[in-house]
């Protein structure tokens, strides 16, 4: 199409496409600065009608509240990113907080192993989907959805109709949820380290960027030999084991478990992602992004009990914020590529 | 040749399911030569191409590398071993930069095994200044001119210092300049000891690039000549088995009454004032540069894209504008220029997607009857002599030049009085081309009126009634058959200049 490009002497590399680069960042930042920017905005205005909002206790409970969705994004980020799906987050969180409460109910186990055995167990359910969808071929949706399932009876049948009664946790499984070092609470700290991990691994390690590959354009990835199943076997395996880590972690916060704890979790998990600017279907968006959106629908939730708003609201709200998500996704996108091609006209 | 080739088939085979893709066929390259590989659609180049590149393994006969047999168990042992590939469309990751596109799979990395972004960028940036592009490596692929991503492939294949370059059918989207700017890069290559094997339905392509050139028929070899031996007219009997009676069967046709008739039509920023008559019995051709706005015309006439002015009339009455239904009902039918996001349905079978266009004829209440359905297609597919398995066949099995017949079937099964077709043989073979011609003539000698938008001359000057030349979004010029020659032709295609060909 650029049948302008007939002259045989190009012009040196330079700054050609330089607006295009700076525009391309700028709308692929444009989320993050978009989410962020309602965070903070939302804060201010709860703040502004009632201080408390704000306060030592406000702040730590918004974050303690976020802390799980935001680990939950980061691995649910991992697995969209290659153009996939993983409705089994919410019930591998019941199901781990539950096993985790029964073991240390008679182990009497500390905090590191609790962790260790939510992880094990988030990765067991993780490999299984893991393995349909990369070997079984099986799409993504199906095969979660049916995870979901299978894990909730699972958790059910385990659990019997009782419940994990705080009373019988070791204390110091419930430090974990309750303790602090310098004032900010342990949950939040540790979301923060596996974000900044993932981050960091997705960017600069070749691995991270297959994965971004893949979701960009399955079939190019098969032709440029990337390890399609191993990466999304990864994806499902790393997003089941932090699912794990975060049913360890439900349980040393709340202390008390039933069967059906983070039940429906699973769509508030990928709302959030959406909504931090990780594109269904694949290729773009950042974990930063997908914890910006989780830390903003939390947020939403509390400031609407802090505003005495009836909670029913969240959803809805939520229900627009996705949309409007996926709907700017499309326009940004649409106009990303118009504007690329006018640039590589000239 | 004594001389140890750099890649080499010996007894290739194979086949998907009871279709033998390949049989028997072997093939050498040597080092700094160029060779071509020839052949209908459907011979079994592309197959054999994945083959060599680990996408198929073969059934039989083995691949050798510096006449050692190697085993591809995918694309990246082939790229490992040295061979890249070009394919016809760009395989390129849109959200990624053009940097992580070319360094994908072979990263510089640094320390902690972490990825070396600032060795990427230089290391583009260099390819780039080798190809004489200027390309930001850290802008992303999507929005790249197909050139462009050609490009960035080529890139890719330097960057991996390729032994072996593979190029399918490079050159079936890319204007006149821009395929001879890929060629010196890849005469370049070649000097430099690169093996170069190079797929095209352009023949003069092939005499003009290569040394040697392979012919495969039936995914059988058939011969491998040196090119300065040959000249089309054999290389065509190679590829076909038979000598090709005419390549433009023109059948002489009266023009009747007019059929479909355009006046002012105008879309801002696109084409404006358009008008022209297509008689019963008549092929009118539109030529022009690529971005002449050809297709926009017809996408506007049949109503996919709404015109801002002007009108349509189909057999003399005014047509909805803005509506592909109205015009189906009113007996248009446009086959569209990309068969494969457009013209068909790719993963439904051959029957259904000849069945698109007619549900409502199929059966009654909106049931379709299986039955109607399949005796429709097995009908046209007959009449348009298609080559297939079953018909319940998906339509991606199909060679592109079946493919494009299944395209025509279905439009023509609507029973059209006005068809409009868009670059009807582009990447089809020389065989299928001539039966489209002869098919299109036919059709026309039937009474039915064709406007025809093509960038191939010779396929202009060979079919058409009349020439209708576009400039810039403006009808540069009308030529009667008689007086419609190459130079004529692009004369008004450039505006006037006559400077520069397509």
């Amino acid at each position: 199409m650029s049948e302008t490009r007939t002259t045989t002497a190009p012009p040196p590399v330079p700054e050609a496409d330089h607006f295009a680069r700076s525009l391309a960042d700028t709308v692929f930042r444009a989320r993050e600065i978009a989410v962020g920017g309602a965070l903070v905005l939302l804060i201010l205005g709860t703040w502004l009608s009632n201080h408390a909002f704000l306060d030592d206790q406000g702040v730590k409970d918004l974050l303690l509240n976020s802390s799980i969705l935001v680990l939950l994004a980061v691995g649910q980020s991992v697995v969209v990113l290659t153009r996939n799906i993983d409705l089994s987050v919410g019930s591998v969180v019941g199901l781990t907080a539950f096993a985790c409460g029964d073991f240390v109910r008679d182990s009497g186990h500390g905090p590191v192993v609790v962790s260790l055995l939510g992880i094990a167990i988030g990765a067991c359910c993780g490999l299984v989907s893991g393995l349909l969808v990369s070997f079984g071929r099986v799409p993504a949706l199906v095969v979660t959805l049916g995870m979901l399932y299978v894990i909730q009876g699972l958790d059910y049948w385990w659990a019997h109709g009782e419940q994990v009664n705080a009373a019988d946790i070791p204390d110091d499984v419930l430090g974990l949820g309750t303790g602090s070092v310098l004032g900010v609470p342990y949950l939040p700290l540790i979301s923060a380290v596996v974000l900044a991990g993932t981050a960091y691994y997705l960017r600069a390690y070749r691995g991270g960027r297959e994965l971004y590959a893949i979701g960009s354009s399955p079939q190019a990835a098969r032709l440029a030999g990337i390890p399609i199943r191993r990466r999304v076997l990864g994806a499902y395996l790393f997003s089941g084991a932090v699912a794990g880590f975060a049913g360890a972690l439900w349980l040393a916060r709340f202390g008390t478990v039933v069967a059906d704890a983070a039940n429906g979790w699973e769509l508030t998990v990928v709302s959030a992602v959406v909504v931090g600017g990780v594109a269904i279907t694949g290729g773009t968006g950042s974990v930063w992004g997908a914890a910006l959106g989780a830390l903003l629908l939390t947020t939403i939730g509390s400031a609407l009990v802090v505003l005495k708003v009836d909670s029913f609201w969240q959803q809805a709200i939520t229900g627009v914020l996705l949309l409007a998500a996926i709907a700017t996704d499309r326009v940004l996108q649409l106009r990303t590529t118009r504007a690329l091609r006018k640039r590589s006209r000239q | 040749m004594n001389e140890q080739p750099v890649l080499a088939v010996r007894g290739l085979g194979k086949s998907f399911g009871a279709v033998r893709a390949l049989s028997d066929v072997s093939l050498r390259l040597y080092a700094g030569e160029a060779h071509a590989l020839a052949g209908e659609n459907g011979a079994g180049k592309s197959t054999l191409i994945k083959t060599l590149t680990g996408v198929h393994r073969p059934d039989t006969g083995e691949v050798l590398l510096d006449g050692v047999a190697v085993d591809f168990h995918g694309p990246a042992d082939a790229r490992d071993a040295g061979i890249a590939v070009i394919y016809q469309e760009p395989t390129l990751f849109p959200d990624l930069s053009v940097a992580e596109n070319i360094c994908m799979g072979r990263r510089p990395l640094r320390s902690l095994r972490r990825v070396d972004r600032s060795a990427e960028y230089a290391a583009t940036a260099a390819l780039m200044r080798r190809l004489g592009v200027a390309l930001d490596p850290d802008r992303p692929a999507r929005g790249l001119s197909i050139a462009d991503q050609q490009l960035v492939e080529i890139a890719k294949a330097l960057s991996s210092d390729a032994r072996v370059l593979i190029m399918d059918e490079p050159t079936a989207a890319l204007t006149g300049s821009e395929t001879a700017r890929l060629f010196g890069v890849v005469e370049a290559l070649r000097a430099e000891g690169a093996a170069v094997l190079f797929v095209s339905h352009r023949l003069e392509e092939i005499f003009r690039l290569c040394a040697r050139v392979t012919t495969l028929r039936d995914g059988r070899w058939i011969a491998t000549d040196r090119t300065a031996d040959l000249d089309e007219d054999a290389l065509v009997r190679r590829m076909v088995g038979r000598d090709l009676d005419e390549l433009y069967p023109k059948q002489p046709t009266e023009p009747g009454a007019v059929a479909l008739s355009v006046r002012r039509l105008t879309r801002e920023g696109v084409f404006r004032d358009i008008s022209f008559d297509v008689r019963r019995g008549e092929i009118v051709a539109l030529a022009g540069l690529v971005g002449a706005g050809r297709s926009e015309v017809v996408q506007a006439v049949f109503g996919v894209d709404r015109a801002d002015a002007g009108e349509v009339r189909v057999g003399g009455r005014p047509l909805r504008p803005g509506s592909p239904a109205a015009a189906m009902a009113a007996g248009v039918a446009l086959v569209p220029e990309d068969r494969r996001q457009r013209g068909l349905v790719m993963e439904m079978s051959i029957e259904r997607n000849i069945g698109l266009t007619g549900l409502g004829r199929l059966g009654r209440y909106g049931l379709v009857r299986r039955a109607l359905e399949h005796g429709r297609a097995a009908d046209w597919a007959a009449r348009l002599r298609l080559k297939y398995g079953r018909l319940s066949d998906p339509a991606e099995v199909l060679s592109g030049g079946n493919q494009q017949k299944v395209v025509l079937a279905k439009w023509l099964a609507t029973e059209p009085s006005v068809l409009i077709v868009d670059e009807p043989t582009r990447g089809i073979d020389v065989g299928t081309k001539a039966e489209v011609h002869r098919l299109l003539s036919a059709l026309a000698a039937d009474g039915l009126a064709v406007l025809m938008v093509s960038s191939d001359l010779p396929e202009v000057l060979g079919t058409a009634d009349r020439v209708l030349v576009m400039h810039e979004g403006r009808l540069a010029a009308e030529i009667p058959r008689a007086d419609a020659t190459e130079e004529s032709v692009m004369t008004a295609a450039t505006g006037r200049t006559g400077r520069e060909a397509a």
